[in-house]
């Protein structure tokens, strides 16, 4: 449950970066995922730097975090202008294949960086845990979370109570009427890009930090289950994307963790007796369906709710 | 000259071009013959999504999950897995039987859902796919897990063993070169049904789809029903694919059907222009090539430029490979030959 908070608050992050994104311009940003990988990959070379110098721990994490957001915020912006900017008014999916290509470009541009090592997180946060309510919480752990609700509750009072935050909130409703108003969208659009990927860079940071390793391919799978997060609440809010990264995060560990006994035919009598004999198990799925569950909880909630958990109807723009 | 003899000249000088190509690349290696013939697997499966996304303009982000079903269904079929030895002309249309099945499987609890929700369902139901291979081999062992299935039988007609060398009328025809000629003609066909199904009653209705859902419903088309035979078509064209693909490689395993082969095919569709059976060719043709000639020109360039390998082919390859489709799309946002539709969206006013 824990384990699951921790993971579905760092979904929930990367998912607001795609959930921005879609709400102003409807494009899936596949790139976003690469956006997290390089920000992960930047801090643990600052970190790894620092840490070998023996600067405290704290000031090291810090240090490297502040490193990887402007990398990351010139990424995303480069990205934005180059790539996307000019197809803003082509097909649909036009954009769609140019971030696949992005995607591509930086997964592999990041190989030649940094080569196709795992990169590990030295060891200098110590593992304090602490019990709460009966479950174990480690420090990491309490932290974590603890930052991604901070970055939600910030974005959400950037979205709906700064002058940029209407300003992108217009652009996302009708970009030619937003423009009529005097809102100067392709700075707006950009503005939301950065953003994506400043909180994309610390999601990584965190992600990195939490499993220890950090490797060139870290982006795709993170940015997956992350882009599936932002669906699940439904595309294009920003709460949703909250709501859809913590709900996945959960059902995922929750599902790893019992998966197994659950589908323990012996328990029900009904697996072969040579297997179960002497407590043995006949596990239909065992925990490494883990992935399964983002999926197919993603499926059960679209076939029900088509437009996600908190996503309003909106007519096909495809 | 005029013009219908101009066009059978064409049409002539392609064909011969295409027989007479096993035989020009054998010279260069019957690595390329192999290229060739996985170049034309490609195509096969561009085609068959062409049909989803192209003809009825669902984005299908999982579309290898049938490659995957129909290759799984051949080799299970004809491998010591189950000790199971049909032959191939009754498991192809299994294979494109089970995959179209999976095709509605996916379809059926989908059809409410519009746009980006279907493309990360299907994305979803790929995986789903793939991660069920690499796990089914426990409690019973069904697809051996990650090792994947060895041993598959190759294609025989008769006595002529498709893995082995023949030779006919004092010509050596070499296994791959075989397989060259077997996946031409299950093109042709599979090209045929798709230039005629543009223009039938079907391919209306899903153009119509495509177009406007509601519009098209109005008009007394049955939406679900067309939808899910998209759907099942596509797959099927994938499931055949997936069988030859067995066939050819002799073993498979779920490595061969991730995400990013999915990715790969709808590039190949929107790159050479949806919708438009040339153009998903010529896309499908492009993206399997360019990077096998990179993988052989990018090495000896930097052996003669630098005198040692500075960076991996394959690094190289993958960066060209993403640069160039980032380009192609910048440049021709309808994709290199655009369907006739297509291009008039683009030329009239795009005020909505």
């Amino acid at each position: 449950m824990v384990n699951g908070l921790t993971l579905g608050a760092v979904y929930a992050i990367v998912a607001l970066g795609y959930t921005m994104v879609y709400g102003i311009i409807q494009l899936i940003n596949f790139a976003h995922g690469e956006l997290v990988m390089i920000g992960a990959m930047v801090a643990f070379t600052v970190i790894n730097l620092l840490a070998a110098a023996g600067m405290p721990p704290l000031a090291v994490v810090l240090i490297g975090t502040a490193c990887a957001i402007p990398v990351c915020m010139l990424v995303g912006y480069a990205m934005e202008r180059l790539a996307y900017r000019p197809l803003r008014q082509a097909p649909r999916l036009a954009p769609l294949i140019t971030a696949i290509g992005v995607s591509i470009i930086l997964q592999h541009l990041a190989m030649l960086v940094w080569s196709r090592n795992v990169m590990a997180f030295p060891q200098i946060i110590p593992l304090t845990s602490y019990s709460f309510l009966g479950a174990i919480v480690t420090g990491v752990q309490l932290t974590i979370v603890g930052l991604c609700f901070a970055m939600m509750a910030g974005l959400a009072l950037l979205v709906y109570r700064t002058r940029l935050g209407t300003a992108m909130r217009a652009t996302a409703q009708n970009p030619q009427v937003a423009r009529l108003m005097g809102v100067d969208v392709n700075r707006v659009i950009a503005a939301t890009f950065i953003i994506g990927a400043a909180l994309g860079a610390v999601a990584g940071v965190m992600f990195g930090t939490y499993y220890g390793v950090a490797q060139y391919t870290m982006g795709s799978v993170l940015g997956l289950k992350a882009f599936a997060a932002a669906v699940l609440g439904g595309i294009g809010n920003v709460p949703g994307a909250m709501v859809g990264g913590l709900v996945l995060g959960v059902v995922e560990a929750l599902g790893a963790g019992y998966i197994g006994e659950l589908t323990d035919l012996c328990r029900y009598g009904l697996g072969p007796e040579a297997r179960c004999a002497d407590g043995g198990h006949f596990v239909l799925f065992g925990s490494n369906y883990q992935d399964v569950f983002a999926f197919v909880v993603l499926i059960l909630v679209l076939v029900f709710r088509p437009s996600g958990l908190l996503g309003e109807r909106v007519g096909d723009r495809a | 000259m005029n013009r219908g003899k101009l066009i059978w000249t064409g049409v002539a000088l392609v064909a011969i071009t295409l027989l007479l190509l096993p035989f020009a690349l054998s010279y260069a290696g019957t690595a390329w013959v192999r290229i060739a013939n996985f170049a034309m697997l490609y195509v096969l499966l561009a085609l068959g999504l062409n049909i989803v996304v192209g003809f009825a303009g669902l984005l299908d982000l999982g579309y290898i999950a049938f490659y995957a079903v129909g290759a799984y269904t051949y080799a299970l079929l004809a491998s010591p897995q189950f000790g199971l030895h049909l032959p191939f002309w009754v498991i192809l249309p299994i294979g494109a039987a089970v995959a179209a099945l999976f095709g509605v499987m996916l379809g059926a609890p989908t059809l409410k859902l519009r746009g980006d929700y279907l493309a990360i369902v299907t994305l979803g139901f790929g995986e789903i796919v793939r991660i069920f291979l690499n796990n089914l081999s426990q409690p019973v062992n069904i697809t051996r897990g990650p090792q994947g299935i060895a041993g598959i039988d190759p294609v025989r007609v008769g006595s002529v063993d498709f893995s082995r060398s023949d030779s006919l009328l004092g010509v050596v025809f070499s296994g791959p070169m075989k397989y060259y000629y077997l996946l031409l003609l299950l093109l042709l066909a599979i090209v045929l049904v798709n230039v005629r199904l543009q223009n039938s009653r079907i391919g209306r209705a899903w153009e119509a789809i495509r177009e406007d859902e509601v519009a098209a419903r109005a008009m007394g088309i049955d939406t679900t029903g067309m939808k899910l035979l998209a759907f099942a078509m596509g797959a099927s064209f994938g499931g055949v694919a997936g069988g030859m693909f067995a066939a050819i490689q002799g073993f498979i395993s779920p490595e061969s059907f991730v995400l990013v082969e999915s990715v790969m095919v709808v590039s190949m569709v929107v790159l050479g222009g949806m919708g438009n059976v040339a153009g998903v060719i010529l896309g499908a043709l492009l993206l399997a090539f360019v990077p096998e000639i990179l993988r052989w020109t990018v090495e000896p360039v930097q052996q003669a430029l630098f005198g040692k390998m500075l960076v991996e082919p394959e690094v190289i390859r993958m960066l060209i490979f993403g640069l160039a489709l980032v380009l192609v799309m910048l440049f021709r946002p309808a994709g290199l030959l655009p369907s006739a539709v297509r291009k008039r969206e683009l030329t009239h006013d795009r005020s909505t």
